[in-house]
């Protein structure tokens, strides 16, 4: 550790001002930081410093997200030996299941970290965090058999599009991982949706068992009707295909209660969308005339990525609203429009990403009409002495 | 009743006027800088959409239409005056701008001063002619439903118009890259609402 520090104390004039590597200084400076807590101390001015600055609040998010990383890395390898027919040991479905999901992952961060470094030195600020955690959930949001360009090209998208052109973390108006998705989405729709791509291997018919569909449970609602097909016990544990780290609502729970508890995520946004979410599929259920529309309430949150969206996508700090009470509306919407997306648009029923994008836009907007009311209700209050 | 709602919510969401058809984009990207001017704008445009959207259906089903004239008795039913539909469009269109041009100034001189020369230009707003044309495409089978649909068209469009100025009132501190800053970061900004608006294509209702 201590010849480390002295080779970066060595080499570190030549990343300062004037140095052989100046252009380099961010990238520099990142690694520095990512090793070793910087030593710079503030000379002038008063400065409130918390230990929560943005390099822990992103490693609590990646830590609340390894729950659902390993199951999904589990239920590729499971999902794929159960669509062939097989019945190997734990060991060989997380092997299969790693070998699928790691690539991505790689993929994601290679591509969206080189992006981020580039902007970094040409723009001349530093190196941040936010793609940390973005890195890591845009292959939890993709189908388990996605082809790597399309990872790269959507990560590019996302960094490019999505972050980097309003100025980095911390500017962005969408989530950039829905974003990801969404270009996907509508540009590939064939790689996105439909029967064969939520199981590894299934696209290239390996020897799939006669009879066997690999239909998400909303998918198999909306072409057969067939809203039984997956238990809501099975759903709720995550034993279904799906999106790579959307499936178990448990593992998105544990992630939840650490987003909580650390006070990273807001359970106010994560609160309102299942409440939305719950009563708008009440709702639905009262009226009952298309299969969907069947599908018990309950069941509705832990089908698809409603549990992951709410949990991780909605509470975004950056792009969802920032006042308390605009937080509990634009949850709650979220929560009624995903179901309303789900049941009513029959090309879309993973529909849950684009209700956040849509909440996204319009997140500025509530915050706006709710601070304008604040100042509104403070200004009847104060009275004007003369 | 129901059908009238479809019609409502259609024409919001659906075929919103700036997500889906890109129409009325010039004021939408010029006046769009705060909320509160934009809200302005959005409201005059809503105000004369709904009236020139069922005027202009009086006029086409009444006046304009291949046999509209024939309530003028024997002999007019092969009367086609449709080549005129663009021009009495227009001049409806104009004039109802007037009056609210007059309105405005009257009664919010401040809105009056930010919108400026956009107000007047509502008059060839995209949006506003397509409202009309949408109308006669479309072939709605009584005001009632042509009424809505111009006052729909104008509520989607004040809440794009809204939402972007909200967008861009809170980018205004952030570090967009100089080549960016205004009409660039505009049109990116609308491009990504137009992917979230994509959520309610291919709804049927």
């Amino acid at each position: 550790m201590k010849a480390l520090r002295n080779y970066i104390d060595k080499i570190k004039p030549h990343f300062e001002k004037g140095g052989k590597y100046e252009k380099l200084q961010s990238t520099f400076e990142a690694f520095e930081t990512l090793l070793f807590v910087p030593n710079t101390t503030n000379k002038n001015g008063v400065h409130v410093r918390d230990a929560m600055d943005m390099k822990r609040t992103m490693a609590t998010v990646v830590i609340a997200l390894i729950p659902a990383l390993l199951f999904g890395i589990w239920n590729a390898g499971y999902q794929h030996f159960l669509a062939t027919g097989q019945q190997p040991d734990f060991w060989p479905m997380v092997g299969h299941g790693f070998l699928k999901v790691f690539p991505i992952l790689v993929v994601s961060y290679v591509t969206g970290l080189t992006i981020e470094f580039i902007f970094a030195q040409i723009r001349g600020h530093e190196v941040n965090e936010g793609f940390l955690v973005t890195g890591m959930l845009i292959p939890l949001v993709l189908p388990v058999d996605i082809p790597l360009w399309m990872v790269f090209v959507a990560t590019a998208f996302a960094v490019i599009i999505g972050k980097e052109v309003f100025g980095g973390t911390g500017m962005n108006i969408w989530n950039p991982a829905l974003l990801a998705r969404a270009f996907l989405f509508f540009a590939y729709p064939a790689y996105m949706s439909g029967d064969t791509i939520w199981i590894s291997g299934l696209s290239q018919g390996e020897g799939i068992v006669d009879g066997f569909s690999g239909a998400t449970a909303l998918g198999a609602a909306v072409t057969t009707g067939d809203i039984d097909k997956y238990s809501f016990i099975d759903s709720f544990l995550g034993f279904i295909p799906g999106s790579i780290g959307e499936t178990s609502t448990l593992a998105i729970l544990i992630g939840a209660a650490i987003l909580i508890y650390t006070g990273v995520g807001s359970w106010r946004i994560m609160l309102s969308v299942f409440v939305g979410g719950f009563l708008m599929a009440l709702g639905f259920n009262a009226i009952g005339s298309t299969p969907l529309m069947q599908i018990p309430a309950w069941h509705h949150l832990v089908l698809g990525g409603f549990a992951f969206g709410a949990v991780f996508m909605a509470t975004d700090p950056v792009s969802a609203t920032r006042t308390n009470k605009g937080k509990y509306i634009y949850g709650f919407l979220i929560g009624v429009l995903s179901i309303m997306i789900r049941v009513f648009n029959p090309a879309y029923p993973e529909g849950v990403m684009l209700a956040i994008l849509l909440m996204n836009t319009f997140a500025p907007l509530i915050d706006h009409f709710i601070v304008e009311s604040n100042i509104r209700r403070r200004l009847k209050r104060a009275s004007i002495t003369a | 009743m129901e059908n009238l709602l479809n019609i409502f919510v259609k024409s919001i969401f659906i075929e919103n006027m700036i997500f889906a058809y890109f129409l009325g984009m010039c004021s939408y990207l010029a006046v769009s800088k705060t909320v509160k001017t934009s809200f302005g704008l959005g409201i005059a445009v809503v105000f004369v959409l709904s009236i020139t959207v069922p005027v202009n259906y009086l006029l086409e089903n009444y006046i304009l239409k291949e046999g509209a004239l024939s309530w003028l008795g024997e002999g007019f039913e092969d009367i086609n005056l449709s080549f005129l539909s663009f021009i009495m469009f227009i001049a409806v269109i104009a004039s109802m701008v007037q009056l609210v041009e007059m309105i405005v100034e009257k009664f919010a001189p401040a809105l009056y001063t930010s919108l400026g020369i956009f107000l007047p230009l509502i008059a060839v707003n995209c949006a506003i002619l397509g409202g009309s044309l949408f109308m006669q495409e479309r072939a709605y089978a009584n005001i009632g439903e042509a009424a809505v649909f111009g006052f729909g068209s104008g509520v989607g469009w004040l809440l794009a118009i809204v939402g972007i100025a909200a967008i861009r009132e809170k980018i205004r501190y952030s570090d967009v890259p100089a080549p960016l800053r205004g009409l660039g970061i505009t049109f990116i900004i609308t491009g990504l609402m137009g992917i979230a608006f994509m959520s309610f294509m291919g709804i049927q209702l």
